[in-house]
């Protein structure tokens, strides 16, 4: 499989820089032209312009047919999506928090992602459902979650999340153009980051993992906003010659296997980086597939870094010591590094 | 004038500011007591704000402000060891539930002394004790958990009721539906006290509920009534009758509270849903004034009454402040801390 990365992929000469919300807002945009049969479905995306600002100035351009606010009503956003979807729309449906699709659990695991399959293939469900996850921004345990694993779980379900923005609009494009349903979780922390977009068509294929940063000693896979915390990490040890890579995932399925391996082949070592509780996280199963596909490459065991076994706490202290951050996830390669946890 | 809904339980009609008899049945210490809380509440939230505007904390803060006689009304015709479930916007009904303001600014500040240790926050400040089962970060969520506490009650025989704070919001909510019809058809000690503020961020009451909320009673084969919320003496008087029918084993009611948040749904909150007038007429319609008015005119209270209690609420403010600034951080070592019981 080819390792895409947003440089190679960019023209040379465009150097706009955007936020992560404005090129999502550019993705949805770009294909609300390309396709009039989607749309965009939940709460407060009009009117109020999305609680992260995603869907800002979309219902003065597409107006309140396209871009649909509802109640608080998460079970039936998910379920409009399906219903739409499975009768010839092609919708977008936001859930104003990752955390609030525990009420629609039903309608995602038992409906959205088993209706193709028990219907032995004569279903199509062209959905797309965003949900902003993470913490770091003060919002407390019902706010901040990372939930991905539950949906990566599910089969029938698939599930990415972008680290910059250029990734971000090019993967929401492709999920949008998916004839399945397609979950992306948005790490609410990076919305505000800026980063280099072009001007004009891309995509970024589904499935599809990015090496952020060549390196030869350890591979730090992971992704999302922790992505970054490997990048800082990366450059701090480069001054001690340390070479880090980074391999960010973007997609946890279908998950690229085969760069993960590339990259552990090379380097001989691997810390799984994730923000969600670490126990259980989506981190075992990369882990998992590593020890499994690579076990005669590895120096030291795979390290699992994540977050502590405890719902997010609200006071600032504990919740920037309850998630991995740039400190801990040096400490953890160097700990790969001896071999010794 | 309030729209009746024809099973509501009381005939009062809102918008004045006489009590229409009500303000008669509480004694001075009610009356000192619901001056009390209501301006409370109204000081801690604007101590909260300068806080948050100093930078002194951070996270969503929801203010309450401008719906003060909604859970000083409710909580004034409970008795003690009866139960509450709240919602985001829950500092009211801490305060009316008997909060200490310390605790909870220590909480908004994340230090130890909180309510919650500084793991709550503002959303999620509870106190088991005086039977408040909780701020929710989650709209609807606590509608199911008071038709529990209320099942409980009832198995327990413990003659408690439960109230279910709640918004317009979560009108829509599917918890809404299943925690009231349960709880009409297992006959259980709770009410159900919608706040309509008339938003949830920036969508209408209106546009989010297909049917007015008060309404709903009659398809739950509940009682119901829509009051107006910023009449301190509608909401009591609405309250005492749905909460002695519920503590006589007769089932649970249905109260729409019609008040106004004046503050942004967040402390962040500067977006243009609201018109300047709108604001301004529910402005002028402050229940705490028109409580205070009603009092005056009674000649119940005098002004040296209303000035103790003010001196008494600045003193707890500067010290809630003065506690919740002075009192330590929590230590990374209880993050995996009361994760379970050990
Ligand atoms: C299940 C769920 N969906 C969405 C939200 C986001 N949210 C928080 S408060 C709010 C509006 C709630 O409106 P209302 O119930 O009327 O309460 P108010 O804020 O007006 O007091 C929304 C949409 C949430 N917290 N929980
Ligand atoms: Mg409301």
């Amino acid at each position: 499989m080819a390792v895409t990365t947003a440089q190679a992929s960019a023209p040379e000469t465009a150097t706009r820089e955007i936020f992560m919300s404005e090129a999502l807002r550019e993705a949805i945009d770009e294909e609300m032209t390309r396709d009039p049969t989607v749309f965009v479905v939940g709460e407060e995306v009009g009117v109020w312009g999305g609680a992260y600002a995603v869907t800002q100035g979309l219902l003065e351009k597409w107006g309140p047919d396209r871009i649909v606010d509802t109640p608080i009503a998460e079970a039936a956003i998910a379920g409009l999506g399906i219903g739409a979807a499975l009768t010839g729309s092609r919708p977008i449906a936001e859930f104003m928090y990752s955390d609030f699709m525990g009420i629609a659990m039903d309608q995602i695991v038992n409906q959205a992602a088993k209706n193709r399959y028990m219907f032995g293939g004569k279903a199509k469900l062209p959905l797309t459902y965003r949900a902003p996850f993470g913490a770091g921004t003060g919002n407390a345990a019902q706010h901040t979650q990372s939930l991905e694993a539950w949906f990566a779980h599910v089969p029938g379900l698939k599930v990415i999340t972008a680290s910059t923005p250029y990734d971000a609009k090019g993967l929401l494009k492709s999920a949008i153009r998916e004839d399945n349903v397609v979950i992306m979780f948005e790490h609410k922390a990076i919305y505000a980051m800026r980063g280099h977009v072009p001007e004009g068509e891309y995509l970024v294929p589904i499935g599809v993992a990015d090496v952020k940063r060549e390196g030869d000693d350890v591979s730090v896979i992971t992704y999302a906003r922790q992505t970054h915390h490997a990048l800082e990490a990366a450059e701090q040890l480069a001054a001690e010659g340390i070479s880090v890579e980074v391999v960010d995932i973007r997609s946890l399925y279908p998950l690229d296997t085969d760069t993960i391996l590339r990259s552990v082949r090379k380097t001989h070592r691997a810390v799984v980086l994730y923000e969600a509780v670490r126990f259980g996280g989506f981190g075992a199963e990369i882990a998992s597939q590593i020890q499994e596909l690579a076990f005669d490459d590895l120096d030291a065991p795979v390290l699992r870094v994540g977050a502590a076994h405890a719902p997010v706490p609200f006071s600032e202290p504990l919740e920037q010591a309850s998630f991995p951050g740039t400190a801990q996830v040096v400490e953890s390669i160097r700990q790969s590094l001896k071999g010794v946890y | 004038m309030a729209e009746q809904s024809p099973v509501s339980t009381n005939g009062r009609a809102g918008g004045d500011d006489a009590s229409n008899g009500v303000l008669e049945q509480l004694s001075d210490d009610q009356l000192r007591w619901i001056y009390l809380i209501m301006r409370r509440i109204r000081r801690f939230e604007e101590t909260a704000e300068e806080a948050f505007r100093a930078a002194k904390m951070r996270g969503a803060l929801h203010f309450y402000i401008g719906e003060e006689a909604t859970a000083t009304g409710v909580c004034a015709a409970l008795d003690d060891g009866d139960f509450i479930t709240s919602t985001h916007r829950g500092h009211g009904h801490c305060i009316a539930k008997g909060a200490r303001m310390d605790k909870m600014m220590a909480e908004l500040f994340g230090r130890t002394t909180g309510y919650c240790g500084g793991k709550g926050g503002s959303m999620h400040i509870a106190d088991i004790e005086l039977g408040n089962l909780g701020a929710n970060g989650i709209v609807g969520a606590g509608i199911p958990i008071a038709t529990g506490a209320a099942l409980g009650s009832k198995l327990r025989k413990d003659g408690k009721v439960t109230i279910a704070f709640f918004g317009d919001g979560a009108g829509p909510t599917g918890a809404f539906h299943e925690g009231v019809n349960v709880a009409a058809t297992m006959n259980l000690p709770a009410v159900f006290v919608c706040e309509n503020n008339q938003y949830g961020m920036a969508t209408h009451a209106d546009f989010a509920n297909a049917a007015a909320i008060h309404n709903r009673g009659p398809a739950y084969g509940i009682p119901s009534a829509s009051i107006d919320g910023n009449d301190l003496f509608e909401v009591y008087a609405t309250a005492k009758k749905a909460i002695d029918r519920a503590r006589r084993g007769e089932g649970p009611t249905l109260i729409e509270s019609r008040t106004y948040r004046h503050k942004g749904h967040t402390v962040l909150d500067q977006k243009n849903y609201r018109t300047k007038e709108e604001i301004a007429e529910w402005v002028a319609r402050d229940p705490i004034e028109r409580f205070v008015r009603a009092v005056n005119e009674s000649e119940r209270l005098d002004e040296d009454d209303f000035q103790a209690i003010d001196g008494q609420i600045e003193r707890e403010i500067e010290h809630a402040v003065a506690f919740a600034e002075a009192s330590p951080w929590p230590t990374v070592d209880v993050i995996e801390r009361d994760v379970y019981v050990e």
